[in-house]
Parts: structure tokens; sequence; C-alpha cells
């Protein structure tokens, strides 16, 4: 029997169990999109193709399985750019398949041709153009596998329209992967034995774990490698939730807006154990600074994260997993345990820093935008899936939203990408239909891609939008009152929409909170409407993230509050 | 730490956008290409790419593991480390005097040089070796009167693999 290009694609798709995808057609794929409607999987119609990768990305990290997106050739194609970019920097798995111009036509520019795997090859785990249609079912599979595995990231597949309309016979099609150099894996008993050695003589010890957590699906090793030892943690932005937040060892989130005890305790610590993790600068802030009496104990899939900034003294370069699930075994075989006078003192000055500066805000006239975030925790009983935009929002969000459950929390961390959170959160609504998914968004970023209004009413999506709208674009704006003697250079934007209205005209659920007492009853109002509902809160418009480190400063130079 | 130029030898798949991914590595991390060159190996669906860079060795190492994570490198090597040799070649074009003929003809019989195409007013000469050589062979022949050349990459092999 002979099949086209575009039922092989679909083939592919199937053997590797996609059932959703996120796409936006166009002239390079409609013969992908005329097999689509005779297929089973189900296609996302977003309204923009920036909005399909990004739910692509959310669906991804809510579900654990990788995310896939078709679009069209030329601008459908580029429109995926800052996804893919965004994808790669926190390595989220994503498939993007891109039509392409004909072969025959490829290079010489042709109408709506873009040279998109030249475009993204440094924003790209990897990528292809299949030429051929005896490639394109092995090539589909190699991509997912790529995606997927390692360090995992975004895998674009270029597929020229020649090739979709191709036939082939079916027993000419290859599915085996090639792929000889992947998936090599090293020995971790050696630095296992080495790094516990470490963790037992410290007296401060102090464990940062990242993303690397959520992706090795290791939480639950981390959960007990904490709890047995007793050793004071800290998460990443992208870790959030690697560690339930309520827990007593949690000292919050590290960095530039990080708590003050997490930032005190990196500062003093004598032993650091970064588990899945890659010292972002806006973790570190200044390197001279950073954890300068500690032993660093790295542990990361990536090799090239390893000594990147911060030197180690012992480094495992595996996935975190099965360094958890190694040490916890020799932990629980030999019944080791630090003993705790060891870290007495330790603990005793680190129980001092977190009732010297708690993280917190103080209520007033105007809503303060952590009130907002903190009721929504109380309401959902920290159990919502929370996506955010890039900004103030985001920096409210972590701090104020307690994260218990891994997954739970969907943000782009790397990228810092405007406009992400409420696709992502279209995504994560679509692989987690029964939670509650909430974007916490500003009123600059959620105009970033509000488009997709469109896409979460007509899936009958109830995602859940909450604008701590303050007329600004607010960490701009924070930067410029602190560094730029108060200079609002093009960071106001009180002309806003009214997004009330703006939600009813996409048939929409709107809502507005303009003051304090108005909070609790708005959120239960949104959130007890089984609608996409936009709620509109009214915030303090100069109200700032604090605790800060100033940029290139060390991380005890925080500033606590205005 | 010392900078100096790393020799670095890299298998791949011989792809035809593989270079661009090798030479993406490079520019989008910060790293230098000083000189490159590239053919297949005994497989000739491998290709052997030999690459120098300027560089201390913390630098050289954060390069090795950005190359490794590209899909289609298959080994990354650091051939200044090991006992490898290292070879150039140049091809020289010398425009003949009455002045310089002689002076030329000497030359390359002392120095055994390999005259590769010639007539009247023009040769062309083939010189291979080491950096060092081949710098040297430059500064005598740019007094002797030469018109242009061109300087291949490193290619390089190491003794014991």
């Amino acid at each position: 029997m002979k099949l086209t290009g575009a039922q092989v694609l679909f083939n592919a798709l199937e053997k590797e169990d996609v059932d959703t995808i996120f796409g936006f057609p166009g002239g390079a794929v409609l013969d992908i999109f005329d097999e689509l409607y005779r297929r089973k999987i189900k296609n996302i119609l977003v309204r923009h193709e920036q909005g399909a990768i990004h739910a692509a990305d959310g669906y991804a990290r809510a579900s654990g399985k990788v995310g896939v997106c078709l679009v069209t050739s030329g601008p459908g194609a580029t429109n995926t750019v800052t996804g893919i970019a965004n994808a790669f920097m926190d390595s989220i798995p994503v498939v993007v398949l891109t039509g392409q111009v004909a072969t025959s036509l490829i290079g010489g520019d042709a109408f709506q041709e873009v040279d998109i795997t030249g475009i993204t090859r440094p924003c790209t785990k990897h990528n292809f153009l299949v030429r051929r249609i005896e490639d394109l079912g092995r090539t589909v599979r190699e991509a997912f596998h790529i995606a997927r595995t390692g360090r995992p990231g975004p895998v674009l597949v270029d597929i020229p329209k020649d090739v979709t309309r191709a036939l082939i016979e079916e027993k000419d099609i290859s599915w085996t992967l090639s792929l000889p150099n992947n998936g090599k894996k090293a020995p971790i008993e050696e630095g296992c034995a080495k790094a516990l050695d470490m963790i037992m003589k410290a007296e401060k010890p102090l464990i940062i774990s990242g993303g690397g957590v959520m992706l090795g699906r290791a939480w639950d090793e981390l959960k007990q490698f904490v709890q047995t030892l007793n050793i004071p943690i800290t998460s990443t932005l992208m870790g959030l939730g690697g560690f339930p937040a309520s827990a007593p060892q949690w000292l919050g989130m590290p960095g530039m807006h990080g708590t003050y005890y997490a930032n005190m305790a990196i500062s003093h610590c004598d032993l650091m154990i970064a588990i899945g993790m890659r010292f972002d600068d806006r973790v570190t802030s200044k390197l001279d600074a950073f954890a300068p009496h500690a032993k660093v104990l790295h542990i990361d899939i990536d090799p090239a994260s390893i000594d990147k900034f911060v030197k180690t003294h012992l480094s495992i370069a595996s996935d975190c997993k099965p360094v958890l699930q190694l040490l916890n075994k020799w932990i629980s075989d030999d019944k080791v345990a630090i003993p705790a006078a060891q870290t007495k003192v330790w603990h005793d000055q680190i129980d001092a820093w977190k009732k010297h500066a708690p993280l917190s805000y103080c209520q007033a006239d105007k809503i303060k935008p952590q009130h907002v975030v903190d009721t929504l925790y109380r309401l959902t009983d920290g159990k919502a899936i929370i996506t955010t935009e890039v900004g103030q929002n985001q920096m409210w969000a972590a701090q104020f939203y307690r994260f218990d459950y891994p997954n739970s929390f969907i943000s782009s961390g790397g990228l810092g990408t405007m406009g992400f959170g409420f696709p992502a959160a279209i995504g994560a609504q679509v692989a987690c239909p029964d939670r509650v998914v909430v974007d916490i968004a500003g009123d600059g970023s959620i105009q970033m891609n509000i488009q997709e209004l469109a896409t979460a009413v007509n899936y009958n999506l109830p995602v859940k939008i909450v604008i701590l709208n303050n007329g600004f674009l607010g960490m701009v704006r924070q930067w410029q009152e602190l560094f730029y003697g108060k200079r609002y250079s093009h960071s106001n934007i009180r002309n806003v929409p009214d997004f009330v209205k703006l939600a009813e005209a996409y048939d929409a659920v709107g809502l507005r909170a303009t003051h304090p007492e108005e909070v609790e009853a708005t959120l239960k109002q949104g959130l007890a409407t089984d609608r996409t509902v936009v709620m509109d809160f009214h915030v303090e418009p100069e109200e700032g993230v604090y605790p800060m480190v100033s940029p290139g400063a060390a991380l005890t130079d925080m500033v606590l509050s205005k | 730490m010392e900078v100096k130029e790393n020799t670095i030898s890299i298998l791949v798949n011989n792809r035809p956008d593989v270079l661009a991914r090798i030479a993406g590595t490079f520019s989008g991390r910060g790293f230098n290409i000083e000189s490159i060159s590239a053919n297949i190996t005994r497989n000739p669906d491998i290709t052997r790419i030999i690459i120098t860079t300027l560089g201390n060795r913390e630098t050289v190492i954060k390069l090795e593991k950005q190359l490794t994570k590209i899909i289609d490198v298959l080994e990354v090597k650091d051939l200044t480390r090991v006992v490898a040799a290292c070879r150039e070649m140049i091809l020289v074009r010398m425009k003949l005097t009455d002045a310089n003929h002689e002076k030329i003809m000497q030359t390359i019989d002392t120095l055994k040089w390999k005259i590769v195409s010639m007539d009247a007013d023009v040769c062309i000469l083939e010189i291979t070796g080491g950096k060092e050589e081949i710098d040297n062979a430059l500064t005598i022949l740019d007094k002797l009167g030469m018109d242009d050349f061109t300087r291949t990459g490193v290619i390089a092999l190491e003794r014991h693999p």
C-alpha cells in the first residue's frame, strides 16, 4: 500500500503516542492538515503560531510528555522562534513541525520561504530538513527521541510540501533510529560515594535544586533525601514545586528576588549541593561573592553546565534521579545520619534569618498584588497549576504561591518571555483538564498573546487569567525607579484596554476588583466559573518586588523593602 | 592560565549542515576559529574537522563540552595535549623577473620546495610544514617577490589513537 508523506507523518506521531498537537494551518502544510481532517489526533487551533509553541511548551511541562506544534512555512515558522528559544532555555521537550516550500524551490526566495533550520540552529537541541519521503518516518521519531532524552529540548522538523504529497510503499518506510552517539551514560557510583562523604562532614550544608528535578521526575527522591538528612533546601524559579514549599527545610527561592534567608544561607554554607540546576546569573548575581565559603557539589545531566561559571569541588554529570536513588539507598541501608549536633548552629542560624526577614507585604487602601496571589493560594489550597507571564507578576507568583507539588509552576525562566503564560496555561489545561489552571499576568504581558482568548473560549478551556493591573510595565518601572532616577521612560501603559469588556468581546467572562475587600470575592467567583475567566485586579501602581539584589551585587547585598 | 593555540579534532556525521552547527557553536558561545580544515575519513559518512582556536585550558574544556552536545558530533579530541603531527600547506604565486629569477630558483632548490606550476613569468610553489616553518617560508618568499598565497588550516593526526 502506498502512503503519502502526510500519512507517514501522522503514523509517526501515533507511534510516539501523540494525541494532541497545537497548530495553525497555511499553504505549505495544507496536505498535512488535510490528513489531520481524517485522523483521531486532536489539534488545538491557536490564533497565532507563538501561541501554538508556548501552548505545546505548557502542555509538556504540565504532562511530562513531549509537546507538539505544527505550523506552516515562512512567517508561520518564524512566529515560533521565540517559543523555541524559550523551550530551549528551560530544557523543555517540544517537537516543532514546520512546513517548507517544495524541495525544487528551496533556496530561490520562494513565497513564504525561510531557512528555518538555519534560523533555529542556535536555539534548538537539533533540527532537521527532510528532503526525501524515505527519511520522514525515521526523522520524526529521532526528533522525539532527541527532544526527550538527556537534557531535553526543542527539536524542529522542516518538511517541504512535495515531501508531504509524495508517495511511498509502506514497506519502504524506515523507522529505525540512527543516533549512534545518543544516550551515553557515565557511571555515578564513585561520585556518589565521594558526595556522601562530603555531605557527612558538612557543618553548614545547603541544597539548591532546579528544573532538572522536574525534568528528571526526581521529586520523591529529593524529598526523601532532604527529609532523611534534614538539610536546608532552596529551589530556583525552575525548581519550584520540586520540593514542598510547606516543608520546614524549605527556604524559598534564591537569587535576585529570592528570600533573605535563602540568600544568606547560600552566602554562609560550607557545602552547596546543587541538584539539576545551572547557576543562572539571576541566581548567582556577583559570581565572586557567590557561596564564598562553600565546597560545591554539582549534579547535573549536562556536562556543559558543570564548571561553566561556578567552580565545583565535585561534580556528577548525570540525571539527578539515579544519583538521588543511589544516595537514598546507601543512606537507608547504612542508617546514615548527620549528627544533629554537627549542624545545630547552622539550623539555629537559618531559623534566626527566617525570623529576621520573612516574605511580607503591607495591606493598604489599594490592592496589593501579593495579597491577590496569597489569596489565590489559599482559595486553591495550593493545588492549582500556576503559569506566569514575565516581570513582577512572575516574581510575586513565585514568592507568594507556595508550591507543594511538582509540575505546577509553569514559567519562562531562562528566556523571560512576556506573553508566555496565557498560551502555556492553555497547553497545561489541555494536558490536565481536571486541574485548576491560573495564569498570573501583568497588564503588559497579557497583551502580548491576548488573541489566544479565542482559542481558550473555542475549546471551553476554563483557564483563569489573574491580571495584576498596575498600568505599568512593572519590572521595567521598578528598575527605572531604583537605577534610572525615576525616569519612567516608556514603561507607563495606563491607556490599557478595558479587560472586562475585552473578555466579553471574546465571549469569556470578565471580572474586576478595585478595592482590597473585593479580592477574595472576585477570585472565588472567577474560580467557581467553569469558563475562561479574565480577572482584572487594579493593584497599587508603584508596588515593588522585594527583597531585591541589585544587578551585579553580592547576594548578601539585599534591599528588603522600599 | 596560559592562552595558546589549541588544535581540536572533531569527528562528525557527514551532513550538509554540520559545519554550520560547529561554526555556530564557536561564534554563538564566544569562541574564535583561527583555522579550519575538513574532509572525509576512511568512512565517507564521517568527516574529520580540525580547528585551531586560541584559549586557555579552561576555555578549551568548555568548548569541548559544547561541541560534544551537537547531535551530529561523534567525537571531540584536544590534540594539543597528545602527541600529534600537525601540518599546514601553502600554495605561493611568485612573479618571476630577470632580477629575482635566479635567487628564487636557488632558494627553492636549497629548501627543497616544490614547483607545481610554472611559465616564463610566474611560478606556483607548494610548501608543507608546521606552523613556524610556514611562517618562515612566507617571510623569505615575501622578500623575493611573492605575489599571493593561499594557506590551508592545520591538519593533524595523533600518534596513538
